[in-house]
């Protein structure tokens, strides 16, 4: 069988590869890709500890439910904002949306 | 090695790999794309946790609609076909060096912690329908569920709200 | 086990034996089997869309009053073959500035979307994955349709393609959620996602415990394959022919494939989930038998769709997206309700009972829906502005101002 450090390093890995998306990226876009990635890491650890610790219990599973509803909320309210900005500025990219910057 | 090792290194080497195009590449829409082949393996990912209810809730809500939605933003927002220019703002190496603290201090958790090898019992075949029970159940989790369902709704009401052009502006 | 009462399990057996004799290990093999019931299903249903082809363009020719093809073989039977001949000799064009790989896996993707349907669909008794979340699976494969379409049109490089895709993507999102609210009425009836179950618990045809939802499940469906009167992703009049404009040869056959493949196969689904799947007379002891009735009833279906193609014009993209929205999905949502509140009061009425008092439900609901309409369509004629007076009519129309049309605007 697999081991549970397996999927849990492989959720590291995942998490870092978002935390890079998130920090490094410019077009908003790809930074909300980056926070996908790191809650599909989330995700990953969630039923991991539920299939090897507690299957026969649904709390894992009931978190990560709202884990998918979470992001589902986060992208459509996200993508909406970066409409409404690309309407203002022209642009999603996230340096250039510096009004509020003194 | 099992077969069942096997199949997960495939999956894991095709999820990284995947996701490192994610937040490298400089074209938006195969970054897009890329995405949904990390979701897509990440799918893989629960079917061998025995969860085939989240690996389809997976591709249902990730590839069929946040990714889907992402391609679309895409290319609404462009006005040419290809991104030009250096895709990473010049904090870049600062980021890279963060994630890999990240990633290496995760893994030394996850070392220095007396895991299982492998899962404890079976996964009783009324799963899914212990969550669904259990979503509802006043003793469960009814009002984290209420609130995700609030949250839906405001999310759905707020994004119609703000990407609404009005006609005579 | 004979070949006759479990066709597809004696080749299994048969099959696992012979690879077992060869010195594979067993977990090996299960894979081995599986990749090749995968290859064999797919490769049979893609071959069935030869027949497939010939059947819809007979079907469409008679409904336009020809003969449909009938110079190559019996009956034009053969008239599919001389069609592949002719786009396999044909070059495949890549045009300039396309994004090469993506625009060849594009009708790939799209495809494997389709064939990955079939995966769940219960043949016969006892043959297809029988997964616990089958219902809601066939939901997320329809996803990758989608997104080989997106990708096609995205990577052609052409404004049309681009406008196809989006007009996709739109339409494909909106008709999702009344699929998926139909498709929960006969998974709340049967008490299982799992297909195989909602077959074995049709005692009686859920057509006639949910007509509605089997009407609205069909149009969101018919919706989603992008097939007439909803086709407004290929409309050969506004975007000449959509997301596959650019393709041509092999690439395109695929897109043709996937196409045909498709509307039959919502056709097949519609018939496991509400036409009792493999069930009839004799389908328990001899499952082939089975495989002819699921047959009979996807045709039946599939039948439906040519006719509605033959018969009905294309609609427009604002009266698509408020037919979704604004009737399909609030109809479905309150049929669910309906159908869950009235199914704990009718729980112990047998098959019959259950079925009879969901139908009365049906109908009372349809004939409310059927009053509103025609209250609306009133209250729409109303606001209509008159141009001949009752009592008039008929009349010549009122002559025209001698004015340009612009001041006639400015003026009012």
């Amino acid at each position: 069988m697999i081991p549970l450090d397996w999927y849990l390093i492989l959720a590291a890995a995942l998490f870092a590869l978002g935390l890079f998306g998130v920090l490094a990226r410019k077009n908003a876009v790809a930074i909300l890709m980056g926070v996908e990635l790191m809650l599909n890491a989330v995700n990953i650890n969630l039923l991991a500890f539920w299939r090897y610790r507690a299957p026969d219990q649904p709390v894992g599973m009931a978190f990560a439910v709202i884990v998918f509803a979470v992001a589902a909320a986060e992208v459509a309210v996200g993508l909406a904002l970066f409409i409404a900005v690309y309407r203002r500025f022209n642009s999603v990219a996230a340096d250039e949306i510096n009004l509020l910057k003194w | 090695m099992t077969a069942m090792q096997i199949v997960f290194l495939l999956t894991a080497v095709v999820a990284l790999f995947s996701a490192f195009r994610v937040v490298t590449t400089p074209n938006m829409v195969h970054a897009a794309l890329w995405l949904i082949v990390t979701l897509s393996s990440v799918a893989v990912l629960y079917v061998l946790l025995s969860a085939s209810f989240f690996a389809v809730v997976q591709i249902v809500v990730y590839v069929g609609a946040i990714a889907i939605l992402m391609m679309f933003v895409v290319m609404l927002t462009r006005r040419e076909m290809r991104d030009r220019g250096p895709q990473l703002g010049k904090q870049w190496p600062w980021a890279a060096v963060l994630a890999v603290l990240a990633f290496g201090g995760l893994t030394w958790l996850v070392r220095s912690a007396a895991l299982p090898a492998s899962p404890v019992g079976e996964v009783p075949a009324t799963s899914v329908a212990d969550l669904g029970a259990a979503l509802v159940n006043p003793g469960g989790f009814v009002i984290p569920f209420e609130i995700a369902s609030v949250l839906l709704l405001a999310a759905l009401i707020g994004a119609v709200y703000v990407a609404w052009t009005r006609r005579n502006s | 086990m004979g070949i006759l009462s479990q066709p597809v399990g004696a080749i299994a057996e048969w099959l696992r034996n012979l690879l077992l004799g060869w010195g594979l290990s067993p977990g090996l093999t299960t894979v081995l089997l599986y990749l090749i019931g995968a290859g064999v299903l797919a490769t049979l249903v893609q071959t069935w869309v030869i027949f497939l082809i010939w059947y819809e363009r007979k079907i469409i020719g008679r409904f336009q009053d020809r003969l449909g093809p009938n110079r190559v073989g019996p009956y034009g039977l053969l008239q599919p073959f001389a069609d592949f001949i002719k786009i396999m000799t044909k070059e495949v064009i890549i045009p300039e500035g396309a994004d090469k790989p993506i625009y060849i896996l594009g009708p790939i993707v799209m495809d494997a979307g389709v064939l990955m349907l079939w995966a769940v669909i219960p043949l016969m008794p006892m043959v297809g994955m029988d997964i616990n979340v089958a219902a809601l699976y066939t939901i997320a494969v329809g996803a990758f349709a989608t997104l080989g379409i997106l990708m096609s049109g995205w990577a052609s490089n052409n404004k049309f393609a681009l406008v196809s895709a989006i007009r996709t993507v739109a339409q494909m999102i909106s008709y999702e959620v009344p699929t998926v609210l139909a498709l929960l009425v006969p998974v709340l009836l049967a008490g299982t996602m799992s297909l195989q179950g909602i077959v074995e618990a049709q005692h009686v045809w859920y057509i006639v415990a949910a007509p509605l939802a089997f009407l609205i499940y069909f149009i969101s469906s018919v919706a989603e394959v992008g097939r007439t009167p909803f086709d407004l992703l290929e409309a050969e009049s506004e975007i000449v022919a959509g997301f596959h404009i650019e393709y041509s040869g092999m690439v395109f056959a695929i897109f043709y494939v996937g196409d045909f493949l498709h509307a039959f196969t919502i056709g097949a689904l519609a018939a496991v989930l509400f036409l009792g799947g493999w069930r009839g007379p004799g389908a328990e002891a001899f499952p082939l038998l089975g495989l002819l009735y699921l047959w009979i009833k996807a045709f039946a279906v599939y039948f439906l769709v040519v006719w509605a193609r033959g018969s009905l014009p294309r609609v427009r993209i604002d009266q698509m997206m408020n037919f979704s929205w604004k009737f399909l999905t609030p109809l479905a949502l309150v049929l669910l309700v309906l159908t869950a509140v009235l199914d704990y009061f009718v729980a112990g009425w047998g098959a019959w009972g259950q079925a009879l008092s969901h139908l009365v439900m049906n109908l009372v609901v349809g004939w409310l829906v059927l009053r509103y309409l025609q209250a609306w369509e009133k209250a729409r004629a109303a606001r209509r502005p008159v141009v001949a007076q009752p009592g008039q009519y008929p009349v010549a129309r009122p002559p025209r101002p001698a004015v340009a049309e612009t001041s006639t605007e400015a003026a009012s």
